[in-house]
């Protein structure tokens, strides 16, 4: 791998573009920017960015088109997704076509920095992995994908349906990969609403750094792992069983379901 | 102009009345003429006998000269046209006319032709055949003239003269003609009569159907016909005046119903547009706001990071991003408003979050000289809200009432309680069933924000609806304009008919049959059906007890809402602060706290102030 640029900005507003800018260089990440689709397929195809922030709504054409090329041409960037018309479609449909995070507009900084940090470790376990494939070493595993039966929102979020019509909902272990020992669980209460898309529990790791969950699916809280509030650990332990978060009764799986990938797929 | 109903009506009618008089007037002249001329011919008939009869003395002596004088004295009668004695041959023997004398007649002129029209003449005819009308000249008047034989009597073969032979039969006839001019006058005298008559008979006629034509077609029928232009035009409030109590009038209230209905229905679906492009608006304010939000938000937290040793800065810099971080909030519940999405709910107290809201204001409201006195309850259980949306509730009141004052300024009283609300008067009916289990619940027809229960009110085959108010023990039920209350009225199910009154059980108030509605896993909820009678029961939340809530009372000196905008305040888009406003802060108010299954209640008195007072339950209930 040659030693290019970090991230490539595509938004059509020079204000955010500079923000963003100015918001990389606190850590030190080398940037490009597009401020238009065009521009951004073009640079895609010359130069090869690990990270790539996205804008959805842009004059000459939309943020989906920018993550349909990439897929396309088989890049493997890691792609934030983030629009000011932040509604729950949006998100979800970042998601499901490849993007790993979905950050509305505003944003803070950190906020943003969380996420360009997730994505950076995400990239480089990706490579880690394909270094180890081409070295046929199977042996060393860098995350464990959930069971065949669960099926999850991007890289993630998962969920599995119960037998009784409620759901488990949990995170998946790359995404604890990507922000490494969590200090601190924010979780909701039982009985409150969360919904597809929506954070749904944060957590902080080192540098105060906080990450948040996207829930995999609509629906009530019935219950919260009590375990997971005396000893968070459990979730990096034994993330899709012991270390579950929510047991939800869903309002909509029939038609949101459609979003989601089976955990034993290795497409992002 | 024959297009009009009313002047078709009149032209059958009239048409009609012509045919009926004209026949009757017909048939009238006719048989009146008949008589006439049938009275002339007697009159006639009886003067030839009596001519004869006074002659005949005379005749048996063989006086010709008395003969001829007492005939001539006859003629000389006005009426009489001609009196004549004509002898077997055809001879005028006599005539009051002495031109005519000794004049033959021929057998074939029309006076003889009765009796004459065989070669041998008859001995004995009728009187009608013995009579002829006729003309002597085509423009002269009509004579009647009649034959009266003479016949030979056993005297006239036996006297000395023995003028005539025994075995005649008739031995001349008399022949009298009578001028018809004066029956002829007063036939056609009563022909114009008669015909004078029908014309005002059908002149009447028609008047008369014209002016109830106008009164019960015409003019209730153009009334109509104005309400439909009005109603095409677009104007829904137009009401048809009352038409009476015929199928018109019935047409009209039907109308009127109809209008309504359509009026109603253009309400709701103004509504519904409004939301739609209140989504739209949200839509593209969030995109066009959020893009600016991102460069402030960014900014101003990167500041903060790189200022960090400057505690001066960081404080400042703190508000900025803390309000825009509340700006987001915003923008996102205008979409999730727009949405209709569930609040995110945590346990917080309500104090701190007026608060902290009295903080973000306090400045502005400085400014315009506006002072807040607090008169909080201490201790007040936590509730479960959206602490950001109870917030932008909280600092929207604030910011409306500041906005009431007038320039030297005013007062805003916060206070909060914990109270207990009976739910005689409060708790809404959320599900309601005929015994069939037909949802009796209208979301088209709304009491106050809530969907009422529809019930069907039958009397004497007339249908109504009316809408009872969903929150237990209130009365603002709404009529429909020809409801009556009559002792055979039914209340029914507007699905299946089924009976919604209770048996054998009267009103303890009035004794007026009792509505009774089933509300699920809530029993039943009993209410009076007599209009204005205020008796309802409701067991199971009457058992339940008392319902504890949070209540927060912002209540301003301001100069108060008038009477006609209270009721459209919590409606999308309507402000009275011109172009200042966007009508939607209420509005969004109202969802927040619906979405809490709070209510909101608004009292106001022209220039004296306007208080709000809002109830959180503290169970938050599904």
């Amino acid at each position: 791998m040659n030693k290019g640029i970090d991230i490539l900005i595509i938004d059509d507003e020079q204000v955010i573009v500079d923000a963003i800018v100015k918001i990389c260089s606190l850590d030190n990440y080398s940037v490009d920017t597009a401020i238009n689709v065009r521009t951004a397929k073009e640079k895609i195809l010359k130069n090869y960015y690990p990270i790539i922030i996205c804008d959805i709504m842009m004059p000459d054409g939309d943020g989906f088109q920018v993550l349909d090329e990439l897929q396309k041409k088989n890049i493997e960037s890691s792609i934030i997704m983030t629009t000011g018309y932040s509604t729950v479609e949006n998100a979800v449909n970042s998601l499901y076509k490849g993007a790993i995070d979905f950050i509305p507009k505003p944003f803070t900084v950190d906020e943003l920095l969380s996420s360009i940090y997730r994505a950076n470790k995400y990239h480089k376990i990706k490579e880690k992995q394909k270094l180890l494939s081409l070295q046929k070493n199977n042996d060393e595993l860098l995350y464990v994908s959930g069971p065949g039966k669960y099926l999850r929102l991007g890289y993630s979020s998962w969920m599995y349906q119960e037998r009784e019509g409620s759901v488990l909902i949990g995170v998946c272990d790359l995404f604890i990969k990507t922000f490494e020992s969590i200090q601190e669980i924010e979780l909701q209460n039982v009985e409150d609403e969360i919904a597809q898309g929506i954070c749904c529990a944060s957590f902080k790791s080192v540098k105060d750094r906080i990450h948040k969950m996207l829930s995999p699916i609509s629906g009530r809280i019935v219950e919260v792992n009590e375990n997971l509030k005396t000893n968070p650990n459990l979730i990096e332990k034994d993330p899709y069983f012991e270390g579950w978060i929510y047991r939800v009764i869903p309002t909509n799986i029939d038609y949101e379901i459609k979003f989601l990938i089976p955990c034993s797929s290795d497409r992002l | 102009m024959f297009k009009k109903i009313g002047f078709r009506i009149i032209f059958v009618v009239a048409l009609t009345s012509l045919i009926i008089i004209g026949v009757f007037a017909y048939f009238n002249v006719k048989s009146q003429s008949i008589s006439l001329i049938a009275e002339v011919e007697r009159h006639a008939n009886q003067l030839g006998e009596t001519v004869i009869s006074s002659t005949r003395y005379d005749m048996m002596l063989n006086q010709r000269d008395r003969i001829q004088q007492t005939i001539n004295s006859i003629g000389t009668q006005p009426q009489i046209r001609d009196v004549r004695i004509i002898n077997k041959i055809g001879e005028i023997i006599y005539s009051s006319d002495s031109t005519n004398i000794n004049r033959m007649v021929d057998k074939r002129a029309e006076s003889c032709y009765a009796c004459h029209a065989e070669d041998k003449p008859l001995e004995q005819i009728s009187i009608t055949e013995r009579t002829r009308i006729f003309r002597i000249h085509p423009d002269s008047n009509r004579v009647l003239g009649i034959i009266t034989p003479i016949y030979n009597e056993k005297s006239c073969w036996q006297s000395d003269c023995h003028a005539h032979p025994e075995n005649q039969k008739v031995l001349g006839v008399l022949d009298v003609s009578i001028s018809l001019a004066d029956v002829d006058k007063s036939i056609l005298k009563s022909e114009w009569n008669i015909g004078f008559f029908a014309i005002v008979a059908i002149l009447g006629v028609g008047l008369l159907i014209g002016f109830f034509v106008r009164r019960w077609v015409s003019l209730p029928v153009n009334e109509l016909l104005g309400g439909t232009k009005q109603v095409s035009a677009g104007n829904l409030n137009y009401t048809i005046k009352d038409l009476g109590d015929d199928e018109i009038g019935k047409l009209g209230q039907s109308f009127n119903n109809m209008t309504k209905k359509l009026s109603e229905a253009r309400m709701q679906l103004f509504q519904s547009d409004k939301m739609a492009s209140l989504g739209r608006l949200a839509a593209g304010v969030a995109h066009e706001i959020n893009n600016p939000l991102t460069g402030v938000l960014t900014y101003s937290s990167f500041l903060l990071k790189r200022t960090k040793d400057n505690p001066e800065f960081q404080e400042d810099l703190k508000v900025i991003v803390r309000e825009t971080l509340r700006s987001r909030e915003i923008v996102k519940s205008l979409l999730d408003f727009a949405r209709q999405s569930v609040p995110k709910k945590n346990s917080a107290d309500i104090n701190e979050i007026l608060d902290k809201s009295i903080g973000v204001i306090e400045n502005q409201l400085s400014i315009n000289k506006v002072k807040i006195v607090k008169q909080t309850d201490a201790i007040l259980p936590k509730i479960t809200v959206d602490a950001n949306q109870i917030q932008q509730v909280f600092i929207n009141l604030f910011v409306n009432a500041s906005d009431a004052m007038e320039k030297d300024g005013g007062t805003i009283t916060v206070s909060t309680r914990q109270i207990s609300v009976s739910p005689f008067g409060t708790a809404q009916i959320k599900k309601a069933t005929c015994s069939k289990r037909h949802s009796l619940l209208d979301n088209e027809v709304k009491i106050d924000g809530l969907p009422s229960l529809k019930v069907k009110v039958r009397s004497n085959g007339d249908e109504n609806i009316i809408h009872i108010d969903p929150v237990y023990g209130k009365l603002r039920n709404i009529y429909t304009q020809d409801y009556r209350e009559k002792r055979e009225t039914q209340y029914v199910c507007p699905e299946c008919n089924i009976s919604l009154i209770e048996e054998n059980i009267l009103c303890p108030k009035c004794q007026a049959p009792i509505l009774f509605f089933d509300t699920g896993e809530q029993g039943f909820y009993e209410v009076c059906s007599h209009k204005g009678c205020a008796w309802a029961k409701w067991n199971f939340v009457d058992s339940a007890g008392l319902k504890e809530s949070v209540e927060i009372r912002i209540s301003d000196t301001g100069y108060g809402i008038s009477r006609e905008d209270i009721s459209k305040i919590f409606e999308p888009f309507f402000s009275t602060k011109g172009q200042k406003g966007n009508g939607l802060g209420l509005a969004v108010i109202w969802g927040i706290i619906d979405n809490h299954n709070g209510t909101i209640n608004v009292e106001s008195e022209v220039g004296k102030g306007t208080t709000f007072t809002i109830r959180l339950p503290l169970a938050q209930q599904r």
